[in-house]
C-alpha cells in the first residue's frame, strides 16, 4: 500500500515537473465539490468552464491551458484547504479557482494567500470573503446582489408597501435577508415579519412558516432558500396554502428559480417574481450561442444555469489575466489585470470592480409564464450595473 | 499460567511499537509537500484513539464523539477570537477541559442507558451542540465558521507554517505522542482492566462490587477530553473552524476509521486512519468524481471479509503462521 503510493506521489511530482518546464503551459487548479450534495453544481461550473474553452478555442493563444481538478468533497473546508495546498505545492498550478462554498473559501484563503496565487472565486457568495486577501478575485455573486436588486425592485417596479421575509437559517438566508431589507426600506418599504425556516441540511415543511406569513397579509413575501429540492417545495407550499389568490406575491432572489430544477416546480410557480443575475431564457447573442451548443453537446433537456456561466466567466476572467501578463502569473499583477475588466458575458455587460476586486453585473427582474407547456422565465425589467452593495454601503464586515 | 503470564505481559513496550512513530518522523523529511494531509493523518489517529478507549475498551457504543472533537475545536477557536487567548499549549489544555467537562456531564445522564438508547442520545447531544453553534453564529461564526484564527508561535519559537505545514506536522506529532503515552498507560492499568471487564461480563463487574457507572463515567469523559485536544489540534492547525467539526459526517467517519483498522487494540486507530485516509486521499486525486465508488467498495470488501479490522487479519495471520507460541 504504502510503496504503490510513494511511486503515485513520485510520478505525480515528476508530471508536476515536467509540465513546469514547458514556460507556455498554465495550470489552473480547480477546487469544486465533485462529490456529494454539491456534486451538482460542480458539475454545472465545470461543464460552463468547458463550454468556454470550446466556444473560444483561441482565448488563451498562445498559451496552453491544463486544468487540474480536486474534490472538495463536502462543506467542511479542511478538504478543501489540503486541495489547494497541494495544487500549490505538488502541482504546482499558477491559479486557484472554483469553489462551490463560501466556507471553503474561508478555510482555503491563508493558503493561497501566503503561496501568492491569485485566487478567482467562480461561486461562493458570502459577501465579505472577498475582503479577506488582495489576492481573491470573484465572478460569481454576492447574496447582496440579487436581495438588495430584489428589494429595491419590490418597492419602486412593483409597488409594494409591505413585506415579510422567510428564510433558510444559514449566512446566506441571512444576507439575503438583510440586503433585501435595507434596500426595501431605503425605497420606503416596511418589512413587517422575519421568519427563519430551519437549516439548510434538509427541506423542512413549510406550512407552518407560510402560515404565519399569510396571516400577517404583507403585499410581496420574499423567500430565500437553497438552490434545489428548498424551492420545489416552498412552491407546492405557496400553492397549497392559496396565498396567490390571496393576493399575497412571492419573491426571491432567483436561487429558487435555478433553471434546472425549473421544470418540477408546477403550476402554482407560474407569477413567482426574481431578481438574478442570470436565466437561460436571456435574449443576448451570447447567451443564445452558449445555450444552443451547450445542449448540443449534453442534450436537448439539459441547461446552462446561473453557475455554469459563473465557470464560463472565470475562464474569460482567467484567459484575460493569462494573455494580459504574458503568462506570469504572480497574484498583484494577475489580479491587477482584472480591476476593471469588462466582458460580454451570456448573462450580460459584466466587469470586475477596481476596488473591490468583485463583479459588477447587470441583474434582472424576471417571471415564470408558462409557454409551450414548459415554465419559462420571461424577463420584465433589467438593473444595470449592480455592485456589492454590502461593500458599497459598508454593512458590518463588509465595511473592512 | 501461560495465559496468566501473557496477560501480565501485555503492558511490556515491544520493539516494534517504535515502528509507528519513525515512520512518522521519517514522513516529514520524505513527504515535505504533504504535510498538510499529515497534519489531518495525525489530527484523526488521535480523535480515533480517543474513541477507542470508549468503543473499543470500555464498550460504550457512541455515534456522537465529534460532539467532543467539535467543543474543543470551537474553546480553541472562541479563545483565540473574542478573547485574544492564542497562546497554542494553553488553548489546548483549554479545550481538553471543556471538551472533558462536557464529557463529564453528558456522560453522567447518558451513561445509564445503553444500547441502541446510549446510541441515539450520544446523537442527540451531538446534534443540540451542533445546533447551538449553528443559532450562536455571533459567537461562533455559524455555517461559514471564524475565518483567518492566528496562533503565537509553538513554545514561543516555532511559527505556525501556514503553506507547508511543516510546524503543524510535528506540534501534531507530539500531542499524539504525549496522548497515546495517557491512553497506553491507561489501558493497561487496573483501571483499563476493569473497563475491559465491564464490556466483557457487565454482571460480574457488578457482583465483584466495581463501581461500574464511575469507571464508565470517568472513561468517557477522559475520552472526550482527548477528543477536545484532536479538535484543538485541528483549529490551530488549519486556523479556520466551522460547524462540521461536529457533524455527523465526522463522527461516523471516525468510527469507520476504527473499525477498519481494528477496535480495542491501541494501533487501530493508527491502522484505520492510515489506510482509509491515504486509500480516500489517493483515489480523490486520481478520480475526482468518482472516488467515493472505490472506497466504498474497499469497505465492504473489508465488513464482509475482516470483521475484526486489519489489525483483526493481522493477528490471525500470525496465529496461523507460527504465532503458536504466543497462544
Amino acid at each position: 500500500m504504502r510503496s504503490r503510493l510513494v511511486s503515485l506521489f513520485a510520478a505525480a511530482s515528476l508530471a508536476a515537473f515536467a509540465a513546469g518546464a514547458t514556460a507556455q503551459t498554465v495550470k489552473i487548479g480547480v477546487v469544486l465539490t465533485y462529490t456529494g450534495v454539491g456534486a451538482e453544481f460542480a458539475q454545472q461550473i465545470d461543464r460552463g468552464m468547458q463550454m468556454f474553452v470550446k466556444l473560444n478555442p483561441n482565448a488563451f493563444a498562445p498559451y496552453k491551458v491544463e486544468l487540474v481538478k480536486r474534490d472538495a468533497k463536502n462543506p467542511g473546508g479542511a478538504d478543501a484547504k489540503t486541495a489547494a495546498q497541494e495544487l500549490i505545492t505538488q502541482d504546482k498550478v499558477d491559479i486557484i479557482t472554483g469553489v462551490i462554498y463560501s466556507s471553503n473559501a474561508i478555510a482555503m484563503e491563508p493558503v493561497v494567500t501566503a503561496a501568492k496565487k491569485p485566487f478567482l472565486i467562480m461561486n461562493a457568495g458570502t459577501a465579505w470573503i472577498t475582503n479577506l486577501s488582495p489576492v481573491i478575485a470573484r465572478v460569481s455573486f454576492s447574496m447582496w446582489h440579487a436581495g438588495h436588486a430584489m428589494g429595491d425592485a419590490a418597492a419602486k417596479m412593483m409597488k409594494a408597501k409591505t413585506a415579510v421575509v422567510g428564510y433558510t437559517d444559514y449566512p446566506p438566508g441571512k444576507d439575503s435577508l438583510i440586503a433585501f431589507k435595507t434596500a426595501f426600506e431605503a425605497a420606503g418599504g416596511k418589512v413587517i415579519d422575519e421568519i427563519p425556516m430551519g437549516g439548510p441540511g434538509k427541506v423542512p415543511d413549510f406550512t407552518p412558516f407560510f402560515q404565519r406569513a399569510k396571516d400577517r397579509k404583507p403585499d410581496v413575501f420574499f423567500v430565500f432558500v437553497p438552490a434545489g429540492d428548498h424551492a420545489v417545495g416552498v412552491m407546492k407550499t405557496y400553492g397549497a396554502l392559496g396565498m396567490k389568490q390571496a393576493g399575497i406575491r412571492l419573491i426571491g432572489p432567483g436561487d429558487i428559480t435555478q433553471d434546472t430544477k425549473l421544470q418540477s416546480m408546477g403550476d402554482a410557480a407560474v407569477g413567482l417574481i426574481t431578481v438574478h443575475h442570470y436565466n437561460a431564457n436571456l435574449d443576448n447573442p451570447a447567451n443564445k450561442r452558449l445555450v444552443a451548443a451547450w445542449k448540443k453537446e449534453y442534450g436537448a433537456d439539459s441547461t446552462p444555469d446561473f453557475m455554469a456561466v459563473q465557470g464560463y466567466d472565470g475562464m474569460a476572467a482567467i484567459a484575460h489575466g493569462v494573455r494580459a501578463n504574458k503568462g506570469k502569473l504572480d497574484a498583484d499583477s494577475f489580479i491587477n489585470s482584472l480591476r476593471g475588466w469588462k466582458f460580454d458575458s451570456p448573462r450580460g455587460p459584466i466587469s470586475i470592480d477596481p476596488r473591490t476586486r468583485d463583479i459588477v453585473m447587470n441583474e434582472y427582474l424576471s417571471e415564470l409564464t408558462k409557454s409551450g407547456g414548459r415554465l419559462v422565465q420571461k424577463n420584465i425589467g433589467t438593473i444595470p450595473a449592480v455592485k456589492d452593495m454590502c461593500k458599497e454601503l459598508r454593512v458590518d464586515r463588509c465595511g473592512k | 499460567m501461560r495465559a496468566v503470564l501473557e496477560l501480565a505481559g501485555r503492558h511490556r513496550l515491544r520493539a516494534w511499537e517504535a515502528l509507528p512513530w519513525a515512520a512518522a518522523l521519517a514522513a516529514f523529511f520524505v513527504f515535505p509537500n504533504h504535510l498538510a494531509f499529515g497534519t489531518q493523518l495525525l489530527i484523526t489517529v488521535l480523535f480515533a484513539l480517543s474513541l477507542d478507549l470508549v468503543l473499543g475498551y470500555a464498550g460504550i457504543v457512541t455515534l456522537g464523539h465529534a460532539a467532543f472533537f467539535g467543543a474543543g475545536a470551537y474553546t480553541v477557536g472562541m479563545l483565540a477570537q473574542h478573547l485574544g487567548w492564542n497562546e497554542p499549549l494553553s488553548s489546548l489544555a483549554a479545550a481538553a477541559l471543556v471538551a472533558g467537562a462536557i464529557g463529564l456531564a453528558s456522560g453522567l445522564v447518558l451513561l445509564r442507558t445503553h444500547g441502541l438508547t446510549l446510541l441515539m442520545l450520544t446523537l442527540c447531544t451531538m446534534a443540540l451542540l451542533e445546533e447551538a453553534a449553528n443559532m450562536g453564529a455571533r459567537y461562533t461564526g455559524g455555517f461559514d465558521g471564524m475565518p483567518g484564527l492566528g496562533f503565537q508561535p509553538l513554545l514561543g519559537i516555532f511559527p505556525f507554517d501556514v503553506l507547508f505545514f511543516r510546524s503543524q506536522y510535528l506540534y501534531a506529532l507530539a500531542v499524539l505522542f504525549a496522548c497515546f503515552v495517557v491512553v497506553r498507560v491507561l489501558v493497561y492499568s487496573p483501571f483499563g482492566q476493569s473497563l475491559t471487564g465491564i464490556r466483557e461480563n457487565l454482571l460480574r463487574m457488578h457482583a465483584v462490587g466495581a463501581p461500574v457507572r464511575a469507571r464508565l463515567v470517568l472513561a468517557y469523559a477522559i475520552s472526550a477530553a482527548l477528543a477536545g485536544v484532536a479538535g484543538g489540534l485541528f483549529t490551530q492547525a488549519n486556523a479556520f473552524v466551522n460547524l462540521a467539526v461536529l457533524g455527523l459526517d465526522r463522527a461516523a467517519g471516525v468510527l469507520i476509521i476504527l473499525i477498519l483498522g481494528g477496535y480495542g487494540r491501541l494501533y487501530g486507530a493508527f491502522v484505520g486512519a492510515l489506510a482509509y485516509l491515504l486509500l480516500e486521499h489517493a483515489l480523490a486525486k486520481a478520480y475526482p468524481t468518482a472516488w467515493q465508488l472505490g472506497l466504498g467498495l474497499a469497505l465492504m470488501a473489508v465488513a464482509l471479509y475482516a470483521r475484526n479490522g486489519i489489525l483483526g487479519i493481522a493477528a490471525s495471520l500470525h496465529r496461523r503462521l507460527g504465532g503458536r507460541r504466543a497462544a
